[in-house]
């Protein structure tokens, strides 16, 4: 398989955007400059990468918790995302949702929230709405593992079969939900099989390699627009962070319950370093090349906290502002 | 403008029903039995046959991720009206109703509203008992970011639907099933009963009663049987129970001086007690007497005729209320 030199710089480069802006807030919540909780997703970036490379402009995607990346993947702007998570007005929920509502409807964005499982039936609804509009616009869920306990999963997945929704679950499983192993909290393993009795397209994926979320994204997606939907897709994947915070290893205190040597071996698997591999071994992007997109990256990522940092907070006298339309 | 046309509180729903997804093709109709008259009555007549299965969507029973579904189709542009024929059975879906669509707006700093409907039956008496005939308007009430409805009558049946639909916020309409016979002029056009603004249904100058949805005609009762007794009885119908019309219910207040509430849910922490707070905020130099409460007991809704008929308020509670009231005598001074 080639892929255009474009698409595969583009890949790499969305990325490394949303690695490292992930990073530059480990420092600031450390030093308590930011106090929003932030799931950063570090290690899970080739899921929302390879999904939303697949997705035009005015797809739907709604996202959970841990959804920096889903925003930048999607196309989000990273200035209005930091000043989010630093609840800035200038930020893409004005400050008022913090690092765990992030909303940019202009590029299909239509918004992200931490109760467990409780955005899957709204992008449900607005696949439904697709639908009715005969618009032919796919609608992406994220959740994790861990949303496969709520009770609602299992509600959306048999009504958006009956309906044949153009609707994409996809399940991001890094085998936490929260402090809890995966082995421990479900009786279904793989996950994808709780989508077997709902008679819809399957996929169970490597997270991890960017090229194959992008394969199996592809299928899915053509399966969603032609009308044979849903589809319900699994991607074996990692979090390189605690789950709320860095991890508490930054800190050297190790209270993580996961094993080290788990953890290092999800490291040598992370998707940034597996494409750079890819990319190098097939001689598609040179070092000197890859070097100048992150430095390019370093740079946008230094300007979005310098951004961030120097905005205004909310005014007081705006507190309830926005309580209705 | 004006029509003598008469038409039925359910018929009312069913014509804003129709009359809205004519005018406008991003609302549409979802919920459980929506194809059945056993269900919702006939406020759906017809509906399925004019606009189809694509915009009459009668749904398995989960009312969770059907309630989410909808509340997503508006954030996506569209105007659901979401149906629960048993309010009881809302408690499924208060998370995206509360956790989700009264919240986005606000913690989404304005990017995107949730205009949707979420239409809530009350079946009182029957004996139904504890699951199947609650009233639960107080908890939505308590909720920032929705509007709450309840409309007496046919002709507010018809506006408050219209209105809650166009209103660009998620709207709690909830109707009696009791009502669903109650007969007046309903105007054939389209029409809006403004969201917040409450009715006087009849003028008097000693006793204002504020009543919501079917203990507004067991108001209109009370004030008939008063009014021989000589006390005149202004029966505040409130429409809206979220925002209250703050201005409609202290100048009648200030005009009486002696408050009786009349509300279809329980009395502690509910409407009854929002509007009691708001008066002595607001109005408490001008009462004559302690404010009085009828709603209903803090107790779940038994099955047993009998026990129904303990449990539900009438006219005869608030002529009660409304005597205790004219007899009062201050002993402090």
């Amino acid at each position: 398989m080639t892929y255009p030199m474009d698409f595969l710089h583009d890949l790499y480069k969305t990325m490394l955007r949303i690695r490292l802006c992930e990073e530059s807030f480990v420092d600031p919540i450390l030093a308590g400059e930011v106090t929003t909780p932030c799931h950063l997703c570090s290690g899970q970036e080739a899921v929302a990468v390879g999904l939303c490379s697949v997705l035009a402009k005015d797809d739907y995607v709604f996202g959970n918790h841990r959804s920096h990346g889903h925003f930048l993947a999607k196309g989000g702007s990273m200035k209005a995302l930091a000043a989010e998570i630093y609840c800035k007005e200038a930020g893409c929920s004005r400050g008022r949702g913090g690092s765990m509502h992030l909303i940019d409807p202009e590029v299909g964005m239509l918004g992200s929230a931490p109760i467990v499982a409780g955005t899957i039936s709204l992008a449900v609804g607005a696949a439904l709405a697709a639908s009715i509009r005969k618009d032919k616009r796919v609608a992406v869920s994220f959740f994790g593992d861990g949303a496969t306990g709520e009770g609602v999963l299992y509600e959306s997945l048999n009504f958006a079969a009956l309906m044949k929704l153009p609707i994409i679950f996809a399940c991001e499983n890094n085998l936490y939900a929260t402090h809890m192993p995966v082995s421990e909290c479900r009786i279904t393993q793989p996950i994808s099989r709780i989508a077997e009795p709902y008679c819809m397209e399957v996929h169970t994926v490597d997270g991890n390699d960017v090229l194959q979320v992008y394969e199996a994204s592809r299928q899915a997606v053509a399966t969603c627009r032609k009308g044979n939907g849903p589809v319900f897709m699994e991607f074996m994947t990692y979090r390189l962070r605690g789950h709320v915070g860095p991890d508490d290893n930054v800190q050297g205190a190790h209270t993580d319950i996961r094993p080290k040597d788990e953890i290092a071996r999800w490291i040598d698997k992370d998707p940034i370093k597996r494409l750079e591999q890819y990319l190098l071994e097939h001689h598609l992007l040179a070092n000197r090349m890859l070097q100048e997109i992150k430095d390019e990256v370093t740079a946008e990522v230094q300007d979005a906290q310098n951004f961030a940092k120097m905005q205004p907070s909310p005014k007081r006298e705006d507190l309830t502002k926005y309580v209705f339309a | 403008m004006s029509s003598h046309r008469k038409l039925q509180y359910s018929l009312a729903i069913n014509e804003a029903l129709h009359q809205m997804m004519e005018k406008d093709e991003s609302v549409f109709v979802i919920g459980q039995g929506v194809k059945s008259p056993w269900y919702v009555g006939n406020t759906a007549h017809n509906l399925l046959e004019r606009f189809g299965e694509m915009r009459i969507l009668d749904t398995p029973i989960s009312e969770n991720a059907i309630t989410g579904a909808a509340v997503g189709a508006a954030i996506a542009g569209m105007k659901p009206v979401v149906v629960h024929p048993r309010m009881d059975f809302m408690f499924f879906a208060l998370d995206p109703i509360i956790n989700e669509a009264a919240n986005w707006h606000y913690m989404n700093g304005g990017k995107s509203s949730v205009s949707v409907v979420f239409w809530g039956i009350i079946n009182r008496r029957g004996e139904q008992a504890a699951q199947h005939s609650q009233a639960i308007h107080g908890i939505f009430a308590h909720i920032p970011g929705l509007r709450v409805v309840m409309p007496a009558t046919a002709y507010d049946a018809k506006g408050l639907m219209i209105a809650a639909i166009l209103d660009p916020n998620p709207v709690v309409f909830v109707d009696e099933r009791m009502l669903y016979g109650q007969v007046e002029s309903v105007p054939e056009e389209i029409y809006t009963v403004e969201i917040g603004k409450g009715c006087i249904r009849r003028e008097g100058k000693d006793i204002t009663v504020i009543a919501v949805s079917y203990m507004v005609h067991e108001a209109m009762k009370a004030a008939e049987s008063l009014a021989k007794e000589g006390v005149g009885v202004e029966v505040v119908d409130l429409r809206t129970v979220k925002p209250l019309d703050r201005e409609m219910i202290l100048a009648s207040v200030q005009k009486t001086g002696r408050l009786v509430i009349a509300d279809v849910g329980w009395k502690s922490f509910g409407v009854s007690a929002e509007v009691a707070a708001l008066v002595s905020d607001e109005a408490f130099d001008t009462l004559k007497a302690p404010i009085q409460r009828v709603a209903l007991p803090d107790c779940p809704a038994p099955a047993s005729k009998t026990l129904e008929d303990a449990y539900y308020r009438t006219a005869e509670d608030i002529v009660d209320a409304a005597r205790k009231l004219m007899d009062y005598r201050r002993t402090d001074s």
